[in-house]
């Protein structure tokens, strides 16, 4: 699959998932597992995204200077700051840490 | 759209609304912007994915698994980016009757059904403060992303090596602000961290992209059985 199969396939697919809602008639999707599940499919995903892009290498855990940042990453949603201001201080961490090790 | 001269104090209030929702989503564009470009894509398909998938849980996840996994993980990376994005039509579901009629209108209404738009829409009491706030929400940020991302994609091109910059750890940093909102409740706390355990397990095992496809499962299972959920747990939204 070339990288413009992947990108297209994937848009193609996100964009359907937002017009279906409008065509659909709503009570399809009313009962309340299915909603449920959805809302959790969001927060499994993420966190399974999380964990890969913090300790995943290829095909192997690998534990450096990523998780030390996450931490801090943590740290800071905790206080309230900004998405942006995280993300940064994040890569700035790991930076440093690869910089003085 | 409404005239800007007589607009009630709930309107305005969406639009404050949606204007602040707006400048801070579209500030994380950079980082979006950034991070595609490293994972590999050129900035014309990182562009596309912010004019057509417009929607950031799923280009994170799309640029996630191809940053991990390469090109052979394309599968996966299209299957992340879909399953994120089914949460798309829920809400989609909820902003139909706001919307109303037209065909145009809802084309457009479709392409705009993000996080944020829909959020600043329900948190507002009149259906006219409603579709202010979808509106203005969704055209400040489909403005303010794609040009920062725009912006993020240049900045990537130059730096050159991930790792050594530490924007590896950057988008893990990402995810966990877009996950941060969601874990109030004690069963959004479990599925993730059940999730997040299921794909390092799986990682050693599995090609890359697949673990965090199966680390769903854990979403399924606990969703259809329930498990840790209060009861008399409330629909959120409080104009039915």
């Amino acid at each position: 699959m070339s990288a413009w199969n992947i990108v297209i396939l994937a848009s193609v697919i996100c964009v359907a998932l937002k017009v279906a809602g409008y065509l659909i008639p709503p009570r399809a999707f009313e009962h309340p597992t299915v909603a449920r599940i959805a809302n959790l499919l969001t927060v499994a995903l993420l966190a399974a995204l999380i964990a890969v892009q913090t300790l995943g290498a290829g095909q192997s855990i690998q534990v450096d200077a990523r998780v030390p940042a996450v931490l801090v990453a943590a740290g800071l949603y905790a206080l309230r700051v900004p998405f942006v201001v995280v993300v940064i201080a994040a890569a700035a961490v790991a930076a440093l840490i690869r910089a003085l090790t | 759209m409404p005239r800007t001269s007589r607009r009630t104090p709930e309107e305005r209030a969406a639009l404050r609304a949606a204007l602040a929702v707006g400048l801070a989503t579209a500030a994380y564009g950079v980082s979006f912007g950034a991070l595609a470009t490293l994972s590999g894509l050129d900035i014309w398909q990182t562009c596309f994915l912010s004019l057509v998938m417009f929607t950031g849980g799923s280009q994170f996840a799309l640029i996630g698994v191809l940053a991990s996994g390469g090109l052979t993980a394309g599968p996966s990376a299209i299957t992340s980016a879909a399953l994120l994005g089914t949460r798309n039509v829920f809400y989609s579901i909820r902003m139909s009757p706001v919307i109303g009629k037209g065909f145009l209108k809802r084309a457009a209404a479709a392409q705009l059904t993000i996080d944020e738009s829909v959020a600043v829409a329900t948190a507002q009491r009149t259906p006219a403060a409603q579709r202010v706030g979808f509106w203005a929400t969704g055209i400040a940020i489909y403005l303010g992303w794609n040009l920062t991302t725009l912006i993020g994609a240049l900045i990537g091109d130059l730096l050159g090596d991930v790792s050594a910059y530490g924007l590896d750890a950057a988008a893990a940093a990402a995810f966990l602000g877009l996950l941060w909102p969601r874990l109030k409740a004690r069963q959004t706390q479990a599925v993730a961290v059940g999730a997040a355990f299921v794909a390092t397990l799986l990682t050693p095992v599995l090609t890359p992209g697949l673990p965090v496809l199966v680390a769903a499962v854990v979403a399924v299972v606990v969703g259809a059985f329930d498990l840790l959920g209060t009861k008399k747990r409330a629909e959120s939204g409080d104009d039915s």
